[in-house]
């Protein structure tokens, strides 16, 4: 690879306790550590993204410069001792840099494999980035591929399709008993914390209502103005059984609080319809014997736990799959990378000139049979003054030091690529 | 006009051969571009039948439904339209792939029966023939796909009640679209199978002088009329659906064929003019 580094640098879940991410000087917002990064010397371009699992920091860095040590305790602040930070801090160099840039983009990094919010997460942070001018044209490129390579494997792979929390396991579930949940009506029994937490993945799936039934009316009530619905007491429970459609229970009764005649009675009152229990409580609160009636269904905390083991490890067989495209990516990337420095981009525009001199003398000279060798040799020497004149300009501007002190030569690079349509035979092959 | 109708029928096998192995791929691969493929060569399929129906009526000179062969060729062509008005107005997932095999092997069947042609008896020479036998295949069309439907839900349902997902778990529509499937198709077929047997009697006054002489066909269209009759009307007023209506459409179409076959290998009577 060329002079400059691409350099990444971060603290995530896996290397570091959350009591030590808390501490890091990091808090609000991208504005003022951007700037500040900004400013550390022999940084040419950066970016940073910050998120509740991980900190990360991109960096492409001049030849030679030494940043490690300020960037540490720019991260840290004064709180920990350098060589503390080092044992949480993990650093990685351009191709490794690449490699962890995609996985991270890809979601195989995530704390939930697979999860979408990420990328969202990494499109935010680089809009701040460009925002306050901190990328230049390697890592608007290689942010830009971070993003295509997770788009990539998101279509390519069924990593993100699979049910691995509970509650979306339960909504899964409940469409494939109902169909559209549009219209169906829930019940919570017991206004615990799960079940709200299932509820709201339901509420976000547009089920019409949700009733609230709990042993204290204050905090049903409580929820169930958060979900717009209605609360009951818990006497009044079984009567309103045959109005709704998905009922999730998680009191924490020792007892069983709906049993299998219960809802026998109801189902003929309710002319069949089925009817969906979703037990999360320990002890269980309903009868496992309600599974033996027709069109009801009831799922425990087991059940719906295995539900999600099973698409976990369905999951991991696609997250191979998933890094296998990652890898691909990453050596495409390497390719492109190596090909924008300066020495092969001489190359390249040489043996572009040259070439089409060549051929066109060639075509020439076959239309003039009766030309001697004197004559030829002029010409070819015409035809090579003509090119390495025409190159002349280009390579100077190529080679040149920035005046202003600060090596562009990306910028450079880029400008004659596109200029002379450099990479156009590459773009094809991809 | 042979050659033609040969050349027909065997383009309609091809076919339905080509749209069922497209729609198995479909079901393996979920590759929604091979359903767009699946679902053009089964219209094309459609087409086809038609046409071969036409060309057989030209051949026979009588609308072609009453040896085996003809039947059961109706059979699957009312079973492809009534699929394909179905898929026009509701989408269920995968469930052309079932059905589009219960078609590619009716063709099959048909295929193996014999397929010259036999003059119509003196009997059988009426407009009541098209109208009372044509009404009647459509409605086994209708039923046939409520069997389809029945089969599936009772996989799927299963999947549900044991908590342990298969390979269909993830292919097969939620239960409801298939309960509304199956009342949807159901009443369609019945309304179908009524018109049938009413129009069957009819042509039997007119025939034989009376409406109804309990030949083994007719007595057993009874018997799959009221296993339905008494389906639909449990829907209506108890709320048969889900896991017990799957069932009787499966009870249902049992009864269907052998109404259609058994009674005319095992039984005989009046209705048994060919085979």
């Amino acid at each position: 690879m060329r002079g400059e580094k691409i350099l990444l640098l971060g603290v995530n879940h896996k290397t570091t306790p959350v009591a030590i991410r808390e501490k890091m000087a990091l808090s609000d917002g991208y504005e003022e550590p951007l700037t500040t990064l900004k400013k550390i010397s022999g940084c040419r371009e950066c970016y940073l993204l910050s998120t509740c699992n991980r900190v990360e920091l991109l960096m492409v860095v001049e030849p030679g410069a030494e940043v490690e040590k300020e960037i540490i305790s720019f991260l840290f602040g004064e709180a920990f001792s350098p060589a503390e930070c080092r044992q949480y801090l993990y650093i990685h160099y351009d191709e490794d840099a690449v490699h962890h840039l995609f996985t991270v983009a890809a979601s195989l990094d995530s704390m939930v494999v697979g999860e979408a919010q990420i990328l969202g997460q990494l499109k935010e942070a680089y809009r701040y980035a460009a925002q306050f001018g901190c990328t230049g044209p390697l890592l608007n490129k290689f942010l830009h591929k971070s993003f295509s390579v997770a788009k990539r494997v998101r279509t390519e792979t069924g990593i993100g399709s699979s049910a691995v929390s509970i509650s979306y396991a339960a909504v899964k579930l409940a469409e494939k008993i109902f169909g559209d949940l549009k219209g169906r009506k829930v019940m919570l029994i017991g206004a615990g914390e799960m079940a709200e937490l299932a509820a709201e993945h339901l509420v976000g799936q547009k089920v019409d209502s949700v009733v609230v039934a709990n042993r204290t009316l204050s905090r049903a009530l409580d929820l169930a103005r958060k979900f717009n619905g209605s609360a009951i007491s818990m006497d009044e429970m079984l009567q309103q059984l045959d109005q709704v459609d998905i009922v999730i229970s998680s009191t924490g009764a020792t007892d069983l609080i709906i049993r299998k005649q219960d809802v026998k009675s109801i189902m003929r009152a309710r002319r069949n319809k089925p009817l969906f229990f979703i037990d999360i409580a320990v002890p269980r609160d309903l009868d496992p014997a309600l599974i033996d009636i027709d069109n009801v269904y009831l799922y425990d905390i087991d059940d719906l736990s295995s539900v999600v083991e099973m698409n976990r490890s369905e999951r991991d067989r696609e997250a191979v799959k998933a890094a296998r495209i990652v890898d691909e990516e990453t050596l495409k990337f390497k390719k492109w990378y190596q090909g924008m420095a300066v020495i092969p981009t001489i190359r390249n525009l040489r043996e572009k000139v040259d070439t089409i001199a060549r051929l066109e003398l060639e075509r020439s000279l076959a239309r003039m049979p009766e030309m001697n060798g004197a004559d030829r040799r002029t010409l070819e020497k015409m035809v090579g003054a003509i090119s390495s004149k025409i190159l002349h300009d280009p390579l100077i501007y190529l080679k040149s030091d920035s005046c202003t002190g600060r090596d562009n030569s990306d910028m450079r690079v880029e400008v004659i690529r596109s200029l002379f349509g450099l990479d156009k035979r590459d773009d094809k092959n991809e | 006009m042979k050659e033609i109708s040969d050349l027909l029928f065997l383009s309609v096998l091809a076919v339905t051969f080509v749209a069922t192995a497209a729609y198995l791929v479909f079901f393996f691969s979920q590759n929604i571009r091979v359903r767009k493929i699946a679902r053009v060569i089964l219209l094309v399929s459609g087409i086809l039948q038609t046409l071969y129906i036409i060309s057989r009526y030209i051949q026979v000179g009588h609308t072609p439904i009453t040896s085996q062969h003809e039947a059961v060729v109706f059979f699957a062509w009312s079973t492809t339209w009534a699929y394909l008005s179905f898929r026009w107005r509701y989408t269920v997932k995968n469930f052309g792939t079932l059905v589009t095999l219960l078609i590619f092997v009716l063709l099959l069947i048909s295929s193996v029966s014999s397929r010259e042609i036999t003059p119509l008896v003196p009997a059988l020479q009426s407009l009541w023939l098209p109208v009372h036998a044509g009404v009647s295949l459509i409605a086994y069309g209708f039923l046939s796909l409520a069997f389809c439907g029945g089969i599936m839900y009772l996989l799927q349902e299963r999947e549900l009640k044991s908590k342990r997902f298969g390979y269909f778990f993830s292919r097969f529509p939620s239960l409801e679209s298939l309960d509304q499937l199956n009342s949807h198709c159901l009443t369609a077929g019945f309304v179908f199978l009524t018109l049938g047997i009413v129009t069957g009697s009819i042509w039997a006054r007119q025939a034989w002088g009376t409406y109804w002489q309990w030949d083994p066909k007719e007595t057993w269209s009874l018997i799959t009329w009221f296993i339905y009759l008494v389906q639909i009307h449990q829907r209506f007023t108890v709320g048969w659906r889900g896991k017990r209506g799957a069932v009787m459409a499966v009870v249902g179409f049992a009864a269907v064929i052998f109404t259609l076959w058994g009674v005319t290998y095992l039984l005989g009577g009046a209705h048994s003019y060919a085979g």
